[in-house]
Parts: structure tokens; C-alpha cells; sequence
């Protein structure tokens, strides 16, 4: 084997979705929106966005004033019971049988997949959290799939380069689904990345915890996303884009990073 | 209660309650995926050995001995390790007095311990027999034995080996099953697939790292 | 030099060793081409996307249903080895290991061990604790024999001097072997075997690892590119195998999907230059082959991993690495910095059990939980979930019942707890929510630019002036 290979790491691995083929019910007449905390208090703008795309669609959004966090935070450090405490709060907020719509991967697969960790010992509650992790959706994979949306392409040509959050690829394929609708704006070249699939560094308190290297991982991130050639950077997760945006604008870059939300809106035409 | 008893005994607490997982083997899993065509499976064995620096030459049972004889002429080796007392062993040593030509043909007919020095330092080349082969990999299956000693694949710097081609499997799981592996295994049973290799040093493959540093794999189309 | 694990009683100061193997950028490029190296090769070997599904739960299958019946499969690999001339051995801790080979050593009065590839041999510090007992242990796969020269651990379990460059081994060769100085691998393989060959021959005893101990047949596997593994085993008249007591497998078909796994997982390779499968010693009138064989069982914290269900899957592993191939986290760092034999994320599930969660309380939560690992893993350990759940054993009270892992409480911390505490009632009460949150909005221009570790590589995060929840009232009303 010779060396010549290794020029191709740039490793971008795109791996098909995980889940089991998901069955897509027809469009809904209401849904409800989890807005997750952190696009609560640092980028209320993408959830907003998300609303707009859903009404736009005919859909009656509703927002729960009562929801707070999934619980991933404490999930990820290990404080298990202080997550299915904050867990169990959003759980008796969606009772309608509406598609639970959440513009973040990470919380996405909180209710899709770990909530059922969480309350493995509550027959009840279980019963619960499988019926909501099967009505719940990540925000592209919803707007792709079961809106079957039609993006029309309003803006000028530009380059746009798509960072996916670790776990809304790996458990619930939305890089897939975002590729999918850039790829309905016909202006915008989806540019690939260097390293593509690679963690940006987030990983919650990780970042906190181990910021030598969290903080090493974000440069490279960021260094990959300004050599794309991409004017634009989007993103489904406000976790990362917290992460990626702090990291840009600590180096003094101009460029930011935008939730594909607040993106597809405003390249089809706005509201 | 002794180490051994103590471990089982942990291992046993901690499946209490429990029920042996069923065995549900997925036989088309490990063959469909490496299944070919009759006259594709030796072409499958050839690309994957050539891939890892195998050479192969087809050829056939009362020509390969010619074969070996070009080989080792063309390294300039004159001696080879080969066993007398095998058939094909046998057949190379007639063939070598009608040739009347010069190779010295030796044996591993004693312990090893009685002649290391000479089987690591002086025994540049070996030719051994082979129970079959395995297309999906490029490998042979080797079951050394009292005439073909398990150092002699292993420590000549050349190996030759005769393959017959009605002898290659599809894929290792027909040949286990086939040749009924599990009822009886020797004390030592191989596959091998290319010369010996080494990428320990930055990623580098160099080839002849302990083990042989070529592999010549004479496969007899009509055997 | 990192601390390592086993030689001290105080805890890995993982996040210390990172810090430094982070500021060596030679070392960074280093693992970093290494790393793309393996990715790119273990690709190639699954581009059949669906096909590399199903085996891996094919995998995953087979060693869970090995897992199942340890304790009888056990009883009949003893059996079986035992009936084809292997002696078998029990550890259940390192020490003992130790002291069993050390017996047999005595017993030949060996003075010198060969050694081909043996992860449980490095888990057992076994060169030094022989080296202490005056034996000489001798390294012969290339990686572990230039780490030996360097007095260095393995940087990663299949390429154990991945973490060095050829100018690196070049300079040692010259400097330890007395040799030209060149940077011609395949002279510098040259020069390591015409400098081990001897070894093989002279060493009183072989000592290797396992891949696969198979209960059916009593048969010991063993894969490897190079050779070493099959002369260490062959040609000194005794040969000691080590390995873990979760290696068994059931039966021999067994092997099958599990060596197609590991090769390609580990180095992209349709399969190992040598399978190696040792059911026994030298018969009467065989002429090569060990006349004694003995095989070691450790249990060195494995029964702790087993006795929970979850934990228990860490038993699964073949030891391929790929998960540390596809770490971010070990991609930067290189497996030195983990302080422990085994790096990367399986290190990271699979070393609190040998150690003890005091010492190795840094490792599970130096982990972004980007699933990279879990998602390569050839036998499907869920290693995220497997960290996940160290944390939470981690942050309990010592005293908690049940006890799963031992250290458990390492890094409970009161006032972390309390922070938690009063981050569900912020997040279980609304009215408490939207007090705090509109108090944190409206006070952002108060946000401090240091804060923490944070701001070291980001700009100091901005509250937005108003919250979602306060514009969607605005835009739906209230709900």
C-alpha cells in the first residue's frame, strides 16, 4: 500500500442513516415546537424561523410556554437523575398526538432515543416516551419528509458549506436531509468540507471540561470551513453553531455560522 | 475457594436469571457476499495474493516442477528445503536427476533444535504442499506435519507452494465446514495470505519482515 | 513522558499529558496521517455499506452469545486444551499472572522470553515484572520492538509505534543498533529482522496473545502480518500464552465474521498475512513446535464489567482500534496521553474496570460523545452509552447502592451536585424559567468576556436580548 492514499483524508464519511426505514405520515394540520434551550436563550431567531417554515406550510404551531431543556446536559455528565427529573417535566407538555418538531439534532435524539434510557424502569412512563419518540422529528427531516416541502430558490448564486452535529447524523441521519434541501435551492452549491463528519468540538461540557482539546478541535473545524470555498455556514444544531460561531469570532473572522432554519426561510422568500 | 473457582463463581452470580443466547448463525452472511463463479474463483485467489505481493503462476501437475526450478535459477538459489517422503517431493527429485541439474535438495527430517543455525541462516528456500486455498482472501490453508514441519512455510526467505485448483473454497467458511475443521484440527493449523509484512513504521508497507520475504504459489489447474 | 496507570498509585492526569501531547505538533501530524491513513483503508474494505451492517450485528451477535455462556465455555476451553496437551492457568489479578509465568519460568530456568504482539502482557507490565526477577523479555513485532528501544508503552494496540515517524526510527536504530543512518524502510525492516532472528532461537520461551480462544475445539487464534507471532509460538520450546477471559468464542465457525471484522476494522486488510491456530504442543513425532504450551487466563477487573449487563458489552471487544482510528479526541492526542495500556475510547470503558474509577476518573469524560467510535465499532459496543454510564458511576455517591464499578463517588462532587440540583428546579418550574431567563436577557450586557475555560478559544457566548419563549408569545400568543 503506498502513501498515496492518504491524501484522500479529508475522510469525509457519509454514512446512510442508522435508523430503521422511518414510515412518513401525510402532512399534519398542527405540530407541536420544542425550542431547546439553547435556542431559547442564544439564538430565538432560528426558532422562530423554524415556526415560519411550518406556518408557511399550513401548519399550526404549538409552543408549550411550560417546556425548558430536553435534559441532555445532565444526561451527557452522568446526573441521570436530574435528567429524567427535567425530562419528566417536558414529557406532559405534548399530550395532542401532533408531531413533536425540535430544530436541534442533539435534542431530536434525546426524546427519539434516550429518553427511553431514561425511563427504561416506568412501565408507564415508558409507554409515554415511546409513543412521543415516534411522533417526534428533527426539523429537516420533518420539513423533508413529511412536509414534503418545495424550496424555490430566491437569492443569488452562493457557496454553503453544511456542518451536521455528531448525533443528529449519527442517530437520526440529518445530514442526509439537509443535503437534501440545499440541494432544492438551485443557487446554492453545497461545498464538502475537510473532515467533514468530524466532531466540531462541542460535546456539551466536554468543551468546559477538556478545553485544550475541545479548543483544538473547533480551529480545526473552523479552518476547514473557511478552506471550503463556502461564503455561508449552516447548521440544524445551535449547540455546535454556539461552539463554531464563539470560535470565528474569537479569531476575528467575519464569518458566521446560520441555522439551516433561518437559511432555507430566507433563501425561499422569507415569510 | 482457588482463582479458577472464584471466577466462575463471579461469572455464574452475574448470569443468574438468565438464558444462554440461541445460537442463530448466519451462514449467507459469511459466504454469499464471497461466493464466485468456478471460473472466476482462482482468478479471485491470484488478484488478492498478487495484491499483497503473491506471486502466482498457473501451471500444472507434471510441469510445475519446472517451474520451481526457474524460480530458484532466476534468485540464483541452488538449495531447497523439501521433503522426501511427500509425493510431490518425490516427483521434484526425479524430475531434478533426469535434469541432471545442480540444486541440492534438502531435508527437515530432524528436530529443529538440532540444526537452527542452519535452518534461520542457511536454507534461502522451501517448497511445501498446501491443503487448499480460499479465493475471497488470497489465502492457503497450511496443516503442517511430520514431513512439512510448521518453520517451513515460515522461516526460508522463499516459500513455494502447490496449490491444486479443484482444492480452492470460495470463502474460509466453506472450506472449514468442507474439510470438517472442527472434528479435528492439527496442533497447528494456517492460513497464508502473501509473503510476511510490516507497516509498523509510518504506515510503510515493506514486505519480509520475519517471515518469508517471497511467495511463489504454483497453482496445477488439472489437479 | 506520560504517567502510566499501572507502575503508581495516583490517579492519570489525563487532561496534564494532553495539554503536552497537544502543544508537539510533530506528534500531531503524525497520528493525524496515521489516523486518515486507517479510516481511508478500513473504507475501502466496507464499501458494501449494508453488508458492513449486518456483519457488524452479526458480530455483535456472536460475542454477545459467547458472553452468555462465559462460564461453561470457559470450563470447556480448559477441557478441550487441556485434553490436546495445553496447560491451562487462572489469574485474577495481574500479580498472579505474573506469577504464573514467572513459575514457569523458573521451572526452565529461562533467561529469556521472545514476545510477540500481547496487549494482556502490557495490561500485566509483564517485561518489567520479569525484568525485576532478572529475565530478559524481548520484543519481536516491529512496532513493540522499536517502542522497546525507545522504553516507551505502545501508543496505539495494532500499530504500537504509530505515534513516530520513519526520521524518528531512523535515529534510533542508529543511535541503539549501531547501524548507518537511513530512512529506507524497507532496509530499516531489514536491519529489525536480521537483529531479532537470532532472538527467536535463543529464547527460552515464547510468549504471545489470543484473538480468539475457541471453546469447541480448544483452539488458540492468533492473526498477525509479520511472522513474529508464529515464531515466538514455534520455535522456543516453551510457549506461554496470556489472555483475557473474554477472548472465548463458541465454536470455530465463530471465528469467521469475527476475523473478517477485525482485519478490515483494524487495517483495512481482507485478512492477516498468518491466522495462527494453535491447538496444542509438539507431538512425539512432530519436529518443530513447543513442547509445553500454557495458556494464561486473566480476569484483572472483567468479571466487574461483567456482572452488569450494560457494562458487560465492553466485553465484546476484538481489539481492533478502529475506534481509535476514528476519535477526534485520540486523533490529537495519540494514545500515550491516556496513561493507560489500552488508549482511545475502548480505553476509556474498558480500564476503569482494571484500575479502579479513582485512577482513571479523568477518562470517560474526555469525550465529546460524537459517536465516531460506536459507529466503526465491528462488534457494535455502544461506547458512548458506556461512557455515559462511567460518568454517572463516576458522580454518585461513593456510598450509593448498587455498586457496580469500583471508585464509584470518584468524582462526586457536592457543590457539582448542587449546581445540578438548581438546574432542575430552573428547568422543572415555568414560572422559575421565565424569571430566570428574563433576567439573564435583559442583564446580557452584563455577560462577562472572561469566562472560564470557555473563553480561551471562543468569544464570550451572548445572551439574545429576548428569549424564544417571550417571541412566541408575542407571535402565537400564550399557550
Amino acid at each position: 500500500m503506498s502513501h498515496n492514499s492518504r491524501g484522500t483524508g479529508q475522510a469525509t464519511r457519509v454514512a446512510p442513516p442508522r435508523e430503521a426505514a422511518r414510515v412518513y405520515p401525510p402532512k399534519p394540520t398542527d405540530v407541536y415546537l420544542f425550542g431547546t434551550c439553547v435556542i431559547d436563550l442564544f439564538f430565538p431567531d432560528a426558532g422562530m424561523d423554524s415556526i415560519r417554515l411550518l406556518e408557511r406550510e399550513g401548519i399550526k404551531v404549538h409552543f408549550p410556554q411550560a417546556q425548558s431543556c430536553c435534559g441532555q446536559p445532565a444526561y451527557t455528565s452522568g446526573y441521570t437523575e436530574e435528567a429524567r427529573a427535567v425530562a419528566r417535566a417536558q414529557l406532559q407538555l405534548f399530550a395532542a398526538d401532533w408531531p413533536l418538531v425540535v430544530p436541534s439534532g442533539s435534542c431530536a435524539g434525546m426524546f427519539r432515543h434516550h429518553y427511553h434510557e431514561l425511563f427504561k424502569d416506568e412501565p408507564a412512563a415508558l409507554q409515554q416516551v415511546e409513543a412521543l419518540a415516534a411522533r417526534t422529528y428533527e426539523l429537516a427531516e420533518f420539513l423533508l419528509h413529511v412536509c414534503r416541502i418545495q424550496l424555490s430558490d430566491t437569492g443569488a448564486p452562493v457557496k454553503v458549506a453544511l456542518h451536521t452535529s455528531c448525533s443528529a447524523r449519527r442517530e437520526l441521519g440529518t445530514h442526509v436531509h439537509g443535503r437534501a434541501l440545499l440541494a432544492q435551492l438551485g443557487a446554492v452549491e453545497r461545498v464538502d468540507h475537510a473532515y467533514e463528519s468530524e466532531c466540531c468540538g462541542f460535546g456539551g461540557a466536554f468543551s468546559v471540561r477538556l478545553p485544550d482539546i475541545s479548543g483544538l478541535m473547533v480551529l480545526d473545524k473552523t479552518t476547514a470551513l473557511k478552506d471550503s470555498g463556502a461564503s455561508e455556514v449552516v447548521s440544524a444544531d445551535c449547540g455546535c453553531l454556539m461552539n463554531i460561531n464563539g470560535a470565528l469570532e474569537k479569531q476575528g473572522e467575519s464569518l458566521r455560522g446560520e441555522h439551516l432554519a433561518s437559511f432555507l426561510l430566507r433563501r425561499s422568500g422569507g415569510k | 475457594m482457588n482463582a479458577r473457582e472464584r471466577i466462575l463463581a463471579k461469572l455464574r452470580g452475574s448470569l443468574e436469571g438468565t438464558t444462554p443466547i440461541a445460537d442463530d448463525y448466519d451462514t449467507a452472511l459469511v459466504t454469499t457476499p464471497w461466493t464466485y463463479a468456478p471460473a472466476q474463483r482462482v482468478a479471485r485467489l491470484r488478484a488478492q495474493l498478487e495484491a499483497v505481493h503473491g506471486e502466482t503462476q498457473l501451471t500444472t501437475s507434471a510441469e510445475w516442477p519446472a517451474r520451481v526450478f526457474a524460480a530458484l535459477a532466476e534468485r540464483n538459489i541452488d538449495e531447497l528445503l523439501v521433503s522426501p517422503l511427500t509425493l510431490h517431493g518425490q516427483q521434484l527429485a526425479a524430475q531434478l536427476a533426469l535434469n541432471k541439474g545442480g540444486l541440492r535438495l534438502k531435508a527437515y527430517d530432524r528436530a529443529v533444535e538440532t540444526w537452527k543455525d542452519e535452518l534461520f541462516f542457511h536454507t534461502p528456500a522451501s517448497l511445501t504442499g498446501t491443503l487448499g486455498g480460499i479465493a475471497a482472501t488470497g489465502s492457503l490453508i497450511v496443516w503442517p506435519t511430520v514431513q512439512e514441519p510448521r518453520l517451513m512455510s515460515l522461516v526460508p526467505p522463499l516459500h513455494i507452494a502447490l496449490l491444486k485448483a479443484s482444492a480452492v473454497f470460495d470463502n474460509l467458511h466453506e472450506a472449514m465446514h468442507t474439510q470438517r475443521w472442527s472434528e479435528g484440527l492439527p496442533t497447528n493449523a494456517l492460513l497464508i495470505s502473501g509473503p510476511s509484512k510490516t507497516a509498523d513504521i509510518q504506515q510503510t508497507l515493506a514486505y519480509g519482515a520475519h517471515g518469508p520475504k517471497e511467495l511463489i504459489v504454483l497453482i496445477l489447474q488439472d489437479a | 513522558m506520560p504517567n502510566f496507570a499501572a507502575l503508581t498509585e495516583a490517579p492519570i492526569e489525563f487532561k496534564r499529558n494532553a495539554r503536552a501531547a497537544l502543544a508537539d505538533g510533530q506528534l500531531r501530524r503524525n497520528f493525524r496521517g496515521a489516523m486518515d491513513f486507517l479510516m481511508v483503508k478500513r473504507a475501502a474494505q466496507f464499501a458494501d455499506d449494508e453488508e458492513c451492517e449486518q456483519l457488524r450485528a452479526f458480530g455483535n451477535r456472536v460475542r454477545a452469545r459467547a458472553l452468555s455462556r462465559l462460564p461453561a465455555l470457559l470450563e470447556q476451553l480448559e477441557a478441550r486444551l487441556t485434553r490436546n496437551g495445553v496447560q491451562v492457568h487462572w489469574a485474577e489479578s495481574v500479580d498472579e499472572a505474573n506469577t504464573i509465568v514467572h513459575s514457569i519460568v523458573a521451572a526452565h530456568e529461562a533467561k529469556n522470553l521472545i514476545k510477540g504482539k500481547s496487549m494482556v502482557s502490557e495490561e500485566m507490565e509483564m517485561n518489567h515484572f520479569l525484568g525485576e526477577r532478572g529475565v530478559d523479555c524481548l520484543e519481536s513485532d516491529m512496532g513493540e520492538f522499536i517502542v522497546q528501544l525507545r522504553a516507551e508503552k505502545p501508543s496505539h494496540i495494532i500499530m504500537p509505534a504509530i505515534h513516530l515517524n520513519v526520521g524518528q526510527v531512523a535515529a534510533l536504530f542508529h543511535d541503539k543498533l549501531e547501524v548507518d543512518y537511513t530512512e529506507d524502510v524497507d532496509l530499516l525492516i531489514q536491519i529489525g529482522r536480521e537483529t531479532l532472528r537470532r532472538k527467536f532461537f535463543e529464547a527460552d520461551i515464547g510468549v504471545s496473545g489470543v484473538n480468539f480462544a475457541v471453546a469447541e475445539t480448544g483452539t488458540l487464534v492468533l492473526v498477525e502480518n509479520e511472522g513474529n507471532g508464529r515464531m515466538s509460538t514455534t520455535v522456543p520450546p516453551v510457549h506461554i500464552a496470556v489472555t483475557g477471559i473474554e477472548k472465548v468464542v463458541e465454536k470455530l465457525r465463530d471465528v469467521v465474521p469475527l476475523l473478517s471484522l477485525l482485519t478490515r476494522s483494524a487495517t483495512g486488510q481482507p485478512i492477516t498475512t498468518y491466522v495462527n491456530m494453535i491447538s496444542g504442543p509438539r507431538q512425539a513425532d512432530e519436529l518443530d513446535g513447543p513442547r509445553e504450551v500454557h495458556l494464561v487466563l486473566l480476569d484483572n477487573g472483567r468479571t466487574q464489567a461483567f456482572a452488569d449487563s450494560e457494562l458487560r458489552q465492553t466485553l465484546n471487544c476484538i481489539r481492533c482500534g478502529a475506534c481509535m482510528n476514528h476519535c477526534p479526541v485520540y486523533t490529537r492526542i495519540g494514545g500515550h496521553a491516556y496513561g493507560t495500556v489500552y488508549p482511545g475510547p475502548i480505553g476509556k470503558i474498558m480500564t476503569p474496570h482494571m484500575l479502579g474509577l479513582e485512577k482513571t476518573r479523568e477518562l470517560p469524560s474526555a469525550s465529546s460523545l460524537c459517536g465516531a467510535c460506536g459507529e466503526v465499532c465491528p462488534v457494535k459496543i455502544p461506547i458512548p452509552s458506556l461512557l455515559r454510564r462511567l460518568r454517572e458511576e463516576a458522580a454518585r455517591r461513593a456510598d450509593a447502592a448498587p455498586h457496580h464499578v469500583r471508585g464509584q463517588g470518584a468524582n462526586h462532587s457536592t457543590k457539582e451536585g448542587l449546581v445540578w440540583k438548581a438546574w432542575v428546579k430552573m428547568n422543572t418550574s415555568p414560572t422559575l424559567y421565565r424569571l430566570l431567563t428574563y433576567a439573564g436577557t435583559r442583564a446580557r450586557g452584563l455577560t462577562p468576556a472572561n469566562i472560564g475555560p470557555w473563553t480561551e478559544h471562543h468569544a464570550a457566548p451572548k445572551l439574545a436580548p429576548r428569549t424564544l419563549h417571550e417571541r412566541v408569545r408575542e407571535h402565537l400568543g400564550e399557550a
